[in-house]
């Protein structure tokens, strides 16, 4: 039922809206299609149309607002059936039930009263029946016999409209159809139904027709506003400054024209008069203009015409009647008012003898047609009968009423003597119970309704006629049309009386301005302008606002002034702020009224303001009227150049409207600030298709019209785009710090985390940066102790600068190698070797050290990598002499080169033996490794060959900045210190009593050598692995070698032809850590041929791809960065002649002098200065101005001097323990090949076991490369001839003949002879130096020196020299040594600065001894050898007094 | 309170290795590292990882999941050397052999919010035909020395490479502090669309 609620709106509206009257359908009507509720309304009032037969009168107030406030039940499907359903009775019911229970028991009542007594049981009042229950087709059926049900299918066009007509599809034809309010398909189609089905009653279209056209012009009608003018309205006549867009060009014209008092306390009584006439002549006006007397005159008569008359339409047109009375009543008294009001002004102009107004109102006459008369008639006549109808109407409902209450009277009347007589009966039946309960209680005796009296029509025609003459013209009296004029003449000054003169000239002093304010602050003001004597002040001034702000209010004040006294304000108006639409020029000018309830008094004429006078003269019929005025005024928004409105868009509708709406608003579209972008908004425009005819779009269409430039101008914000200036830039040192970060400069490579701000970095970034520039020019001389040697400094540093220079652009370089790693095609050989590899046991008898897993410099930190030293064993440690020493044997007078250091432990092993207490042992070493001052040592072994095979880690920090990137990881020039100790106890007898009782030992430690590996070696070969020779200083005060032939008589053999100490060693790096890839140096300039480089890189590539372990070297990088062919670094160079000179005699010692004095030379790894830039070779001139330089170069020198000397001389370039790849120098001596090592000036017999060279790759010659392709590369197992094609490839073969390539060297190298006095002095430096330096650090003990001892060692150094460190005469001891008990060694190093001296020396740990008695003892020797090489000679020494 | 003053931002990316298109290749793993510049640092997670092996989907798209997340933190002081995530992926090749089918790279997105990005990836070529025949051979296709190649420019003009799928990542940025430190980097309009990296000549 419910759902079917809204197709059945004619019956179930009657029912539900039983009191629902025409008007408030006609109401309804009125919001056609505006919304989808207007519609439905319509529904309901054309069903009320239909369907209000039995309803007559208007509704009141109240039932109108139940009618839209009430909560419908979908209920009355009972009363619906009411007649025809037959219900149980059941007692306590409402009263509608109780009529039809009345009803059945005058039925019960009529058959038998004895039946009536039987049905009183129980079983009678609980009647059983089935539920009743109808049919739903049955339902439904009876339903379509009384309800109309419109369908919902489309209505076909031709039956919408009359015959040989066309539809007109206005939109396709290019008009402007404004959007409809969205309704439903089913809705819209069930109304199309409906009025088609209603047409059929053509009469009700045309009623509603006109009704509709009468509405749209009675305002009064208005009960109910629904309006679409409100919906809209909502969201449009608010807006809103946007606040983003507050430079936003808006402006407000504010146009105040004039003002007119409609009351002014200067008023004269016939002001008063004459205004109150001018208004009602207005009010008259405009009534007359809106003639809705006529209007509803003849939609009367219209309906009256119609044929079909029925109950509603008698309705409508007793409403328009009544509606038409009221207007013509209205006409009547208007007009009477106003000819009262004249004849009052006539009688007071008459009575003060003056007039003050100009009014005059004329009244014209228009006769009208003898129709008229006849036609009131028959308007009356209609009217009666339409009364009388009215009446009799009344009077049937009334009587139908009267009669259904009088039979309810009747029916109770019957009740209660029914009750009377069962209350007999009960009491025959059981007198002695008291039955209370089943007692029935009649209801109050009804009134007896009185019948409704008729109506007296005869009366009728009566009173209809009465009102006629009311409210209408007589017939045939003319209509009277008054028309004010102000044309009249005023009474000159000098003819009034004083009273009137004194207004008058009160007027004239009165003048008047405007304040105008914006949000309450006063923006501008008119200017004053005097009351004129009709009370209008013209001001016609336009202010323009150009607003920021959101106008809030905006209020013009009305300022009084009147001369000689203050201003007053009279009144503040608000004036409504303009919606965006309304615009200067279209808008209108409105009128304000206002009112200033000030109360003004005068003493002459004026009426003065809420002061009560009268007209009359007895003072009778007093007015009292305020101070009141119309401003006329407007306020728009204005319209800037080309007709671009400067108005504020409309604000944002709020949430939850209509999609179509949103659509259509450019707002909700693009958003406030968006109006402002023309772009936007044409956009937007193009995307919603707005009509460019639509009334409502002109605004827009305008503004569109407008051309956007589309120019772009580049200095509009030029000024925020400049760069900063060059100065800026340089002052900031964060830039800085970042520019000179990325030309990857030294100090700045590698920064992390450069700070965000300028304030986080301090100026001292900069210093050392600063101060290396500044030390360009300027030389330490305190660093480097000699100005020789900073001037080579400050050349290195050029070199060094020019060098990573080039070789950064050369990084930049790559080639398809660098990037991708692809297998070369595989040759037979390798798929053989591949394949052989297949067949290698799993599990070898000799596992190999596997390769551990590289790890990126990037991931580590401080900590993560720590330095590991396996020291497994010692060879041939010094052992300690006894005391008592005895003279040693003489010196060898000369030497054979098989046995060259051997000289004197034959002579000392055999004494030793026998002189060394029982038990006490010969020695007992321990190894000491010191490495970035930690400090860690093994345990005490014993004996000359002692087995350690401990592991010591050692924790490896980085440098300064933490930073483990390959680069700075190479340039670590930290070195390993390797040293052995001897550890002795000595006791300490303090009293001779306690001997038994305690043992007071004390440990003093005596170093015996050491080894130095720097960490750069460590990293770049990732592990050390072998037997190292031992430094042990020439002479050992209170040791010897030692050595016990007895016991190991084989393995001597072996052994006998080196010297010198030995230890085992297995060095690495935890984590390992790749090393830097090196550089290929073909990248670099080069004066060589194409041809030759080719060849070179053939040759190389083809001796790794054989040996790739083997070193061959073809071309290498010079000082420049060229590329130079390698042989033209060897040309024999004579070494300085004072050195050929000292031992004229023999070649052999000759060699060895000349091995020393390159080995003087200090050593610097290229690696180290040119970090992780690649090998440089430097030609002879070169390393010797430098005085620094690696393997190579002194390799390269020491072989120019061989050659020069007439010596057969190769270089080799191999590996060699401990520095890793190396280049020695090869000399024939005959039939024997001797190796020198030149860094150490050692050299080596090819068969010596001890030879660090483990490893031959290539030799190099004046003339030729000769690769070695020999099965073996250890020197001991190989042959070093190189004319053997099958041991050697030369590089230079018949295929390849030698071009004739020029030497890059000098042709002879000049020596400056070095300055004795400088030596000298450098030497005392040195010794006051290191004093200092061993008195810091011991600083908790006093340290004394023995002079004697001193300059007992300084005489004693320069022998040392001499005999070339190996002539051991221990003769100087003696004396110095009476009672005590000595401990010290010469330290012999190259010089090249201050500081590894100091480090030796340090590492010795001489200083480290505690007894309380010690004294030290100091000398320094420096010997100078040509061109600046110096020979360092520190000898130190503790004595301990055992006396 | 004083008002903070940073001295870092940071940024902090996760997300994940979504899935990779290779239309030729099956049972796929990726590695993914992170390249930045000087003034970066990670402050936690992981930098690196590598991913399960993951077989072609059986519907239409065959697409290949890793759902392989990831999570890293960094601070900085400077926008220069913003982080790029470098994925490689690899795959057995017809013999069984693991060889490389892809490496791309891409920056990690810099405004907030969640961006996925779609990289090309691609190989280097064999120099020859028949270094191109044995390599499949052997089962030893040519390689970049490091991944990290691709994320820099310098030397890229000697290589030549092939298109071989895509990999698509899902980055959830959240930056702290950027704005302080005066780098805007979040657009009025907060752009989603899948961001192409063209594959290197």
């Amino acid at each position: 039922n419910h759902s079917r609620f809204f197709s059945d709106h004619i019956p179930s509206s009657k029912m539900m809206f039983p009191h629902t009257t025409p008007t408030l359908s006609l109401v309804v009507l009125r919001k056609r299609a505006l919304s989808q509720y207007a519609w439905w309304f319509v529904f309901v009032g054309v069903s009320l149309c239909l369907t209000n037969q039995a309803e007559t009168g208007l509704p009141s107030a109240e039932e109108a607002y139940n009618f839209f406030t009430f909560n419908f039940d979908p209920e009355p499907q009972e009363d619906q059936h009411k007649g025809r359903l037959k219900r149980r009775p059941r007692r306590g019911e409402g009263e509608g039930e109780e009529e039809e229970e009345e009803r059945e028991d005058e039925e019960t009542e009529t058959e038998d009263e004895d039946l009536f007594i039987i049905d009183q049981s129980a079983r009678d009042f609980l009647e059983v029946t089935r539920a009743e229950c109808m049919e739903y087709s049955t339902r439904v059926q009876r339903e379509e016999e009384l309800l109309f049900t419109p369908s919902t299918r489309p209505v076909p066009a031709y039956s919408k409209l009359p015959e040989n007509v066309q539809p007109r599809y206005l939109e396709e034809e290019g008009l402007y159809v404004g959007e409809r309010p969205p309704v439903s398909l089913s809705n819209q189609n069930i109304l199309e139904n409906r009025i088609l089905i209603i047409y059929k009653f053509d009469v009700l279209f045309l009623c509603l027709h006109s009704i509709a056209v009468a509405l749209h012009c009675s305002v009064e009608l208005g009960v109910l506003s629904i309006s679409a003018q409100t919906l809209t309205s909502k969201h449009m006549n608010r807006y809103t400054v946007g606040i983003g867009d507050s430079q936003g060009d808006y402006q407000l014209d504010v146009d105040v024209s004039g003002l007119v008092f409609s009351h002014h306390p200067l008023f004269s009584r016939e002001h008063v008069l004459g205004v109150r006439l001018a208004q009602l002549c207005d009010q008259q006006l405009s009534r007359q203009h809106k003639d809705l007397n006529r209007l509803l005159s003849d939609k009367v008569s219209g309906l009256n015409g119609l044929r079909n008359t029925n109950e509603y339409r008698m309705c409508f047109i007793r409403h328009t009647r009544r509606l038409r009375d009221a207007e013509q009543e209205k006409d009547r008294t208007l007009l009477k008012s106003i000819i009262k009001v004249w004849k009052e002004l006539k009688a007071l102009r008459e009575f003060q003898r003056f007039t003050n107004t100009p009014y005059k109102l004329y009244i014209r006459k228009c006769v009208e047609q003898a129709s008229d008369e006849l036609e009131q008639e028959a308007e009356v006549q209609a009217e009666v009968a339409e009364l009388r109808a009215e009446y009799t109407e009344d009077y049937e409902t009334k009587m139908s009423g009267y009669r259904g209450q009088l039979e309810e009277w009747k029916s109770w009347r019957r009740k209660e003597k029914v009750l009377k007589k069962k209350q007999k009966q009960r009491k025959q039946l059981s007198r002695d119970e008291e039955d209370e309960g089943s007692e029935e209680e009649l209801g109050e005796e009804p009134v007896k309704p009185e019948a409704p009296e008729k109506p007296d029509l005869a009366g009728l025609e009566q009173q209809v006629r009465k009102k006629a003459a009311k409210i209408r013209r007589r017939p045939g009296e003319p209509v009277l049309l008054p028309e004010l004029t102000t044309a009249g003449p005023v009474t000159p000054n000098e003819q009034c009386p004083r009273g009137e003169l004194a207004r008058r000239e009160d007027v004239t002093k009165r003048s008047l301005y405007i304040k105008v304010l914006y949000n309450d602050k006063e923006v501008s003001r008119t200017d004053s302008r005097s009351l004129s004597t009709d009370f209008r002040v013209h001001f016609g001034q336009i202010f323009n606002l150009k607003i920021v702000n959101l106008p809030e209010s905006i209020k013009l004040q009305v300022i009084y002034e009147s001369i000689g006294s203050s201003s007053s304000q009279l009144a503040e108006v608000c004036v409504p702020i303009p919606e965006s639409s309304v615009l200067t020029g279209t808008a209108p000018s409105e009128e304000l009224e206002f009112s200033s309830n000030q109360r003004v008094m005068f003493n002459h004429e004026g009426v003065g303001s809420d002061v009560p006078f009268s007209f009359a003269a007895d003072g009778s019929d007093r007015h009292t009227l305020l101070t009141s005025a119309k401003l006329s005024c407007c306020v728009s928004w204005a319209v800037g150049e080309g007709g671009v409105p400067l108005a504020p868009p409309t604000s944002q509708p709020a949430a939850g409207l209509h999609s179509g709406l949103r659509q259509r608003d450019a707002i909700a579209c693009i958003g406030a600030s968006g109006l402002n972008d023309m772009k936007k908004l044409r956009k937007w425009a193009a995307d919603s298709r707005l009509d460019p005819n639509d009334p409502n779009n002109a605004s827009i269409m305008q503004l569109l019209s407008v051309a956007v430039p589309d120019y772009f101008r580049l200095e509009q914000l030029q000024e925020e785009f400049n760069f900063p200036s060059d100065g800026e830039l340089d002052r900031s040192r964060r830039f800085r710090l970042l520019r000179l970060r990325s030309q990857e400069v030294a100090e700045f490579r590698n920064l992390k985390a450069i700070p965000a701000l300028e304030r986080e970095i301090s100026e001292k970034v900069f210093e050392d940066y600063e101060c290396r520039l500044k030390e360009v020019e300027r030389v330490d001389a305190k660093d480097h102790i000699d100005g020789h040697r900073a001037l080579v400094a400050k050349y290195l540093q050029k070199v060094r600068k020019s060098v990573v220079n080039r070789f950064l652009i050369t990084k930049h370089h790559f080639i398809l190698s660098d990037l991708v790693i692809e297998e070369e095609i595989p040759s037979i050989g390798i798929l053989g070797l591949n394949l052989f590899k297949l067949a290698e046991p799993k599990r070898p008898l000799k596992p190999q050290r596997k390769e551990r897993k590289k790890v990126t410099a990037q991931n580590l930190s401080d900590g993560d990598i720590r330095l590991l030293l396996n020291i497994i064993r010692g060879y041939d440690i010094p052992v300690r002499r006894p005391n008592a020493s005895k003279p040693v044997g003489a010196r060898k007078g000369s030497r054979s080169y098989g046995d060259p250091f051997t000289s004197a432990h034959s002579s000392q092993t055999a004494l030793q033996g026998s002189e060394w207490p029982l038990g006490q042992p010969v020695i007992q070493p321990f190894v000491e490794v010191s490495f970035q001052r930690t400090v860690l040592r093994t345990s005490t072994a014993e004996g000359p060959n002692p087995c350690w095979n401990e592991e010591l880690i050692l924790p490896f920090r980085c440098a300064p900045s933490g930073d483990y990137s390959t680069s700075s990881l190479q340039a670590v020039r930290d070195e390993v210190f390797i040293n052995i100790f001897d550890e002795i106890l000595y006791e300490v007898v303090e009293d001779e009593r306690e001997r038994g009782a305690s043992v007071h030992t004390r440990i003093e430690r005596h170093w015996l050598g050491s080894i130095k590996i720097p960490f750069s070696t460590i990293y770049l070969q990732s592990r050390i692995d072998g037997t190292f020779k031992v430094a042990t200083p020439p002479v050992l005060l209170g040791y010897s070698k030692e050595r016990i032939l007895g016991s190991e008589g084989g393995y001597d053999a072996v052994r006998s032809p080196s010297e010198g100490t030995f230890l085992t060693l297995f060095v690495t790096i935890d984590p390992q850590l790749v090393p830097g890839d090196p550089i290929r140096e073909k990248k670099f300039d080069t004066q060589e041929t194409e041809r030759l480089l080719l060849a070179c890189e053939l040759y190389e590539k083809d001796a790794h791809r054989r040996f790739p372990d083997r070193r061959c070297v073809t071309t290498v990088v010079d000082m420049n960065g060229k590329t130079v062919f390698v042989t033209r670094f060897i040309r024999p160079l004579t070494p300085p002649q004072e050195l050929l000179d000292a031992f004229p005699n023999s070649p052999q010692e000759t060699m060895e002098l000349v091995a020393r004095y390159v080995s003087f030379i200090p050593f610097l790894p290229d690696s180290v200065s040119f970090a992780s830039v690649c090998d440089l070779w430097s030609t002879c001139d070169q390393f010797l101005t430098l005085l620094a330089g690696d393997e190579e170069e002194h390799a390269v020198l020491l072989c120019n001097y061989f050659l020069a000397m007439g010596k057969k001389a190769w270089i080799i370039i191999g590996s060699a323990l401990p520095e890793g790849p190396t280049a020695y120098v090869l000399t024939q001596e005959h039939s024997r090949y001797l190796i020198w090592n030149p860094s150490t000036g050692q050299y080596y017999g090819q068969y010596d076991t001890f030879c660090p060279l483990q490893a031959v790759g290539c030799l190099i010659n004046t003339d030729n490369v000769w690769c070695n392709i020999q099965v073996y590369a250890a020197p001991m197992r190989m042959s070093f001839d190189v004319t053997k094609p099958k041991c050697w490839k030369p590089f230079f073969s018949r295929t390849f003949p030698d071009p004739g390539l020029s030497s890059v060297q000098p042709e002879y190298l000049v020596y400056r002879r070095t300055d004795q006095t400088a030596a000298a002095e450098l030497q005392d430096r040195i010794e006051k130096i290191l004093r200092e330096k061993i008195m810091d650090w011991r600083p908790r003990h006093p340290t004394r020196w023995n002079r004697y001892c001193t300059s007992t060692l300084r005489h004693f150094l320069p022998k040392m020299e001499l005999s070339g460190g190996r002539e051991v005469s221990e003769e100087h001891r003696v004396d110095v040594l009476i009672g005590c008990l000595i401990s010290g060694f010469p330290l012999h190093l190259p010089f090249s600065e201050i500081r590894p001296i100091i480090e030796a020396v340090y590492s010795t740990g001489v200083h480290n001894v505690e007894a309380p008695s010690v004294e030290f003892a100091l000398a320094v020797y420096v010997h100078p050898y040509p061109s600046n090489v110096l020979s360092v000679w520190v000898y130190i020494a503790s004595l301990i007094r055992t006396r | 309170m004083t008002s903070y003053n940073p001295s870092v931002f940071l940024l902090m990316v996760n997300g994940q290795i979504e899935g990779a298109n290779f239309p030729e290749y099956d049972d796929l793993y990726c590695k993914y590292c992170f390249v930045y510049g000087h003034d970066w640092a990670p402050t936690s997670g992981l930098e690196e990882g590598i991913s399960q092996i993951t077989s072609k989907g059986r519907d239409s798209s065959r697409s290949l999941v890793w759902n392989f997340p990831l999570d890293i933190t960094f601070k900085s002081t400077n926008p220069f050397g913003w982080p790029q995530i470098v994925v490689s992926v690899y795959g057995p090749d017809s013999f069984g052999n693991d060889v490389v089918r892809g490496y791309g790279a891409v920056h990690v997105p810099f405004s907030p919010g969640t961006h996925t990005r779609t990289i090309p990836m691609f190989v280097p070529e064999s120099t020859s035909r028949l270094q191109k025949f044995t390599s499949w051979l052997m089962g030893r296709r040519p390689e970049y020395t490091d991944p990290k190649v691709v994320a820099q420019g310098e030397g890229r003009e000697v290589t030549r490479v092939r298109s071989q799928g895509f990999v698509t990542l899902q980055f959830n940025i959240v930056t702290k502090d950027m704005k302080k430190l005066g780098y805007d980097t979040t657009s009025t309009e907060v752009f989603m669309h899948v961001h192409k990296v063209s594959p290197p000549q």
